[in-house]
């Protein structure tokens, strides 16, 4: 079943429930008024400071620290060199190496003998206030010599120079999927040598440029070892995990480590991480018996947390004559940069299944190489791996297209999986469960003004006005709700993917749900509260949801890949069902009724056929009580629920971008942006609108403005605010949105994933429209940020004739030798 | 240490700082104003933004000192008698904020704006708040909630 918005509006069931309210959120009073608890908000009695020395090389040798001047700095209680802790500071995890042969650098918090990015913490000084440590850390004299850094990804996956020698290679692992060789589909390279002989092959590269995550609130930690507990407040999106990891890789016990994130100013996969910091400030903590504070600056945040993204996509795509697509082959290089972190191994992973997109391809071949460089290590950023992959597909759609001087919808249509084809087991062989391309298509051709703005587009072209108008197109689909833990235990990935939930009735109606789903900016509690309202039949108000303290909320697997609702809220309501069953034989007993006929509606018990009943709140008293039970039944209606997802799922929609482009100055400018989404069921449509907003700039911000740039020392250039182009309120436009529903028909609400859709989608719809304005002039592509200058130069280029852009993007840029070709042997690459 | 005298959200305060101590500083570390937060170190993000004898300042971009004898204002004193300011209600309404961190600043930015302009047009509500970094929303409700103020009389 598909609705458009206006269908949904008239179909409203019942003005009673709570879900599908535009619930203003429970959140925004303490953050409207700076009742907030960010991490650096905290003091404690006797609290000590840190600041962090960061080496200013990619690559070098510490051949002599000399702490002696800020040991003797005022109020500098210590300072801590790598080789002072080298044996009990443990190494950084990597929880999901991707092959069993990866090869993983040693990772620890402080360089000990070499550092391997310029921004690496060489020495730590504790002090009693953060001026004073920062005053110590200029004081730290370090000799350095300076090796070689391997920076460039292409270079550095042929071994030129080595990011870290002891290692013998920068190629970390090479992994492949093969239709083929799954099952789920025929032989790539058959299908584009016949495409080749009799057909269309469309070869192109496209470079995913390094991107920083840039949340807001900077990363802080604090750690107070007083007491029975160690307990650590960090603004991280993983409590949890961060624990368990805490406990795994200091032997401390689990038991005795309590992680609390408190208000955290966003993420965006950013803080889906175990940082150094947090490690270090952890060591401190414990040696020094004191709590102890870390905050970064943002230029230490832009230069040290992980970075996203930076990719070579090299990709391969064969066609009939008429469009219809035989077979897909995509190379990757993917940059980790110093390291394997947490998950950074896995992100293009994540992309492998998606690189097919909405699209019915016979036959797909996806291969990766993960290189190691001497740059700040890379990881989730919102969407992590599906922006990479959506990018590549949506741009290659839309060459098919120019190639066959036909509409970008008409290779897409006879491409993508019909409505009434769901449930559809793709290529890359997973199952989409439900979706609607052509009524989403339908909608966000309607709200954009397709037909008019093409017909304007014609006008400008055939009157060769100096400023042209691209439309870009963006079909998108991804996984998200990660995820079902049998899938991930078969990617190698170190753990599972379920979440958990407790729902706890007090003896006044009240209610408290524990969420282990921990939220940093996406309304966790409102939305929670609105699902429990209506599954429990209390008022909205009466719903307390906690979350983001391993000593509240237990257990749980925290925030990211747009898990929280279509996991972690189908575990409320799964908690929240338990309780109605425990409540029903106490309803039965004190209405002297059999359970049978217990029925339940509305926060109401009811015997069947009369009028008699008692309300949730009643039960509820009446369990705290307990003096009139049945017997057997225990005091308590609590209930805790885990839930592990089946599926991903996967939402979709159609995404339509016009840009305006001056063919003399190479400047672009957003005209017109409309999308139309299908996101299942919504829970509160003023919560997904701002999830989409927020996501559709982002995704924006890397096809305009946004790249980490290293100089050819490895200096990241782009250290501050002023130098990485986060986009502000006049860079930005609004937006026309609206939504069709395929509800999920894996889980109980309907819903799916909304945190990374407009990012995921909205990428190649810009750049789309900024090559779709200039692709008369002859130009194929412009390479990410397209700033005025690559604008500029890609026209210019294509002018001269040389056409020396597309020739370029064209060209292949794994050779035989770097084993990432399907034709040679596999064991030369990574697997080595 | 020089001594400074300054009004903080209606209350007198004194205190001797060190004259390198920046006004944000001050306010969260002597005052404990931590409604009041530090994004960025080039003053490019406005996370920190509060009023400074009645317009916006930067208070990463103020030292201490340089506020002697002024009067403040933080998101935290900017509600009067328990009623939220129209822009802080406007925000919430229209829901120009996720995470919060910005929101500090970018409400008292919008007062500001609001004060000298009641009734800005959207590109005019862009550009007042183009010092205001913000990474959740897109910065489209932020907008929506400027409008919404304005409409309601916000400039009050």
């Amino acid at each position: 079943m598909t609705l458009t918005e206006d269908e949904m509006t008239q179909a409203q069931p019942d003005a009673t429930l709570e879900i599908g309210k535009d619930r203003r959120r429970k959140e925004d009073q303490r953050l409207i008024t700076g009742r907030t608890r960010w991490t650096d908000n905290l003091t404690l009695p006797g609290m000590l400071h840190l600041a962090m020395v960061r080496s200013p090389f990619a690559h070098a040798t510490i051949t002599n620290i000399d702490k002696s001047a800020a040991e003797a700095s005022p109020n500098v209680v210590r300072v801590i060199t790598g080789t002072d802790v080298a044996d009990e500071q443990g190494g950084l995890p990597n929880a999901w190496p991707i092959t069993p042969d990866q090869v993983t650098p040693n990772h620890p918090p402080i360089a000990v003998d070499r550092v391997v990015f310029a921004g690496e913490i060489v020495a730590v000084i504790v002090a009693r206030s953060a001026a004073e440590a920062r005053d110590a850390a200029e004081l730290v004299d370090i000799d350095y010599d300076e090796l070689p850094a391997a920076l460039d990804l292409k270079e550095a996956a042929e071994d030129k120079v080595l990011a870290h020698p002891d290692l013998g290679t920068n190629k970390s692992a090479f992994w492949r999927f093969d239709s083929e060789e799954a099952g789920t589909g025929g032989n790539v390279d058959e299908a584009i040598a016949k495409a080749r002989a009799d057909g269309i092959v469309i070869e192109r590269e496209y470079r995913q440029q390094r991107l920083i995550p840039a949340f807001m609130e900077p990363r802080s930690t604090v750690v107070d070892p007083t007491g029975e507990q160690i307990t650590m407040w960090s603004s991280t999106q993983i409590p949890h995990i961060l624990k368990f990891l805490l406990a795994a890789v200091t032997g401390v016990s689990e038991s005795k480590i309590r992680v609390i994130a408190p208000d955290v100013g966003g993420g965006f996969g950013g803080k889906l991480q175990t940082t150094p910091e947090e490690f270090i400030t952890f060591l401190v903590a414990r040696q020094v018996g004191k709590p102890v504070k870390y905050t970064e600056t943002r230029s230490e945040s832009l230069m040290a947390a992980h970075h996203g993204r930076d990719q070579w996509q090299k990709l391969t795509l064969a066609a009939e004559k008429d469009g219809t697509v035989t077979g897909f082959k995509v190379e990757l290089l993917a940059d980790l940069g110093s390291h394997v972190s947490l998950v950074g191994g896995g992100v293009p992973v994540l992309g492998a299944f998606m690189f097919n997109a909405i699209y019915k391809f016979p036959a797909y071949q996806f291969n990766c190489q993960t290189v190691l460089t001497n740059k700040t290590w890379t990881d989730a950023y919102r969407g992590a791996g599906r922006p990479e992959a959506t990018y590549a597909i949506e741009r290659i759609m839309d060459e098919l297209a120019a190639e066959l001087g036909v509409d970008p919808f008409e290779v897409r249509e006879k491409n993508w999986i019909k409505h009434e084809e769901f449930p559809f087991t793709t290529v890359a062989g997973l199952e989409y469960d439900s979706g609607n391309y052509e009524a989403a298509t339908a909608r966000a051709k309607e709200l954009f003004g397709y037909d008019e703005l093409r017909a304007e587009q014609r006008r400008r072209r055939d009157s060769g006005d100096q400023v042209q108008l691209g439309i870009g197109v963006s079909t998108f689909t991804e996984m998200c709700g990660l995820a079902p833990s049998r899938v991930l235990g078969s990617l190698d990935y170190g753990a599972g993917g379920w979440e958990h939930a407790s729902v706890r009735m007090l003896p006044t109606g009240k209610v408290e749900v524990l969420t282990g789903a921990s939220a940093h900016g996406q309304g966790h509690e409102t939305a929670f509260s609105q699902i429990v309202a209506d599954r429990l039949g209390v008022a909205f108000e009466d719903v307390e949801v906690l979350h983001g303290d391993t000593m509240v909320s237990h257990k749980g697997l925290d925030t990211y890949g747009s898990r929280s609702l279509v996991v972690g809220g189908e575990a409320i309501v799964k908690a929240a069902d338990k309780v109605i069953e425990k409540a029903k034989p106490i309803a039965a007993h004190l209405l002297e009724a059999s359970v049978d006929d217990i029925e339940f509606n509305s926060g109401r018990f009811s015997v069947k056929g009369t009028d008699q009943g008692l309300a949730m709140a009643e039960i509820a008293l009446a369990t705290f009580a307990a003096h009139n039970l049945p017997d057997g039944v225990e005091p308590s209606l609590d209930s805790d629920a885990t839930f592990d997802p089946v599926n991903f799922n996967y939402p979709h929609g159609t995404h339509l971008c016009a840009m305006e482009v001056d063919t003399e100055t190479g400047e672009v400018t957003m005209r017109k942006y409309a999308a139309c989404d299908d996101i299942g069921n919504i829970i509160n449509p003023l919560i997904v609108s701002g999830q989409l907003h927020g996501g559709l700039v982002q995704g924006i911000a890397q096809a305009l403005w946004e790249e980490a740039v290293y100089d050819d020392s490895g200096t990241l250039v782009t250290g501050s605010f002023v130098d990485y182009l986060l986009p502000t309120a006049a860079d930005t436009i609004s937006f026309d949105l609206d939504h069709t529903t395929s509800p999920a028909t894996t889980n109980t609400l309907g819903t799916k994933g909304v945190g990374e859709a407009g990012t995921i989608a909205s990428t190649p719809a810009v750049v789309n429209a900024v090559v779709d304005a200039v692709r008369h002039l002859g130009v194929q592509d412009v390479r990410m940020p397209c700033t005025p200058e690559r604008v500029w130069k890609a026209i210019n280029d294509a002018r001269g004739g040389a056409q020396a852009e597309t020739v370029g993007a064209a060209a292949p840029h794994f050779d035989e030798s770097t084993g990432m070709d399907g034709t040679v042997d596999r064991t030369s690459g990574g697997n080595a | 240490m020089t001594r400074i005298n300054l009004t903080v959200d209606g209350s007198k305060v004194s205190d001797d700082v060190e004259p390198r101590m920046l006004l944000v500083q001050y306010l969260r570390e002597k005052l404990g104003k931590t409604g009041t937060v530090i994004g960025c170190d080039t003053s490019n993000c406005g996370a920190c933004t509060v009023h400074l004898d009645g317009t916006s300042v930067k208070s990463c971009n103020v030292l201490a000192v340089q506020a002697d004898g002024s009067e403040v204002t933080t998101i935290e004193g900017l509600a009067k008698d328990g009623e939220l300011h129209q822009v802080q209600k406007s925000f919430r309404e229209c829901h120009g904020l996720q995470c919060g961190f910005c929101t500090p600043g970018m409400i008292m930015q919008s007062v500001d704006l609001l004060k000298e302009n009641p009734d800005p047009t959207e590109q005019e509500i862009r550009v007042g708040l183009e010092g205001n970094l913000c990474r959740c929303t897109g910065y489209h409700n932020i907008v929506k909630s400027v409008q919404h103020a304005a409409a309601q009389g916000g400039a009050q």
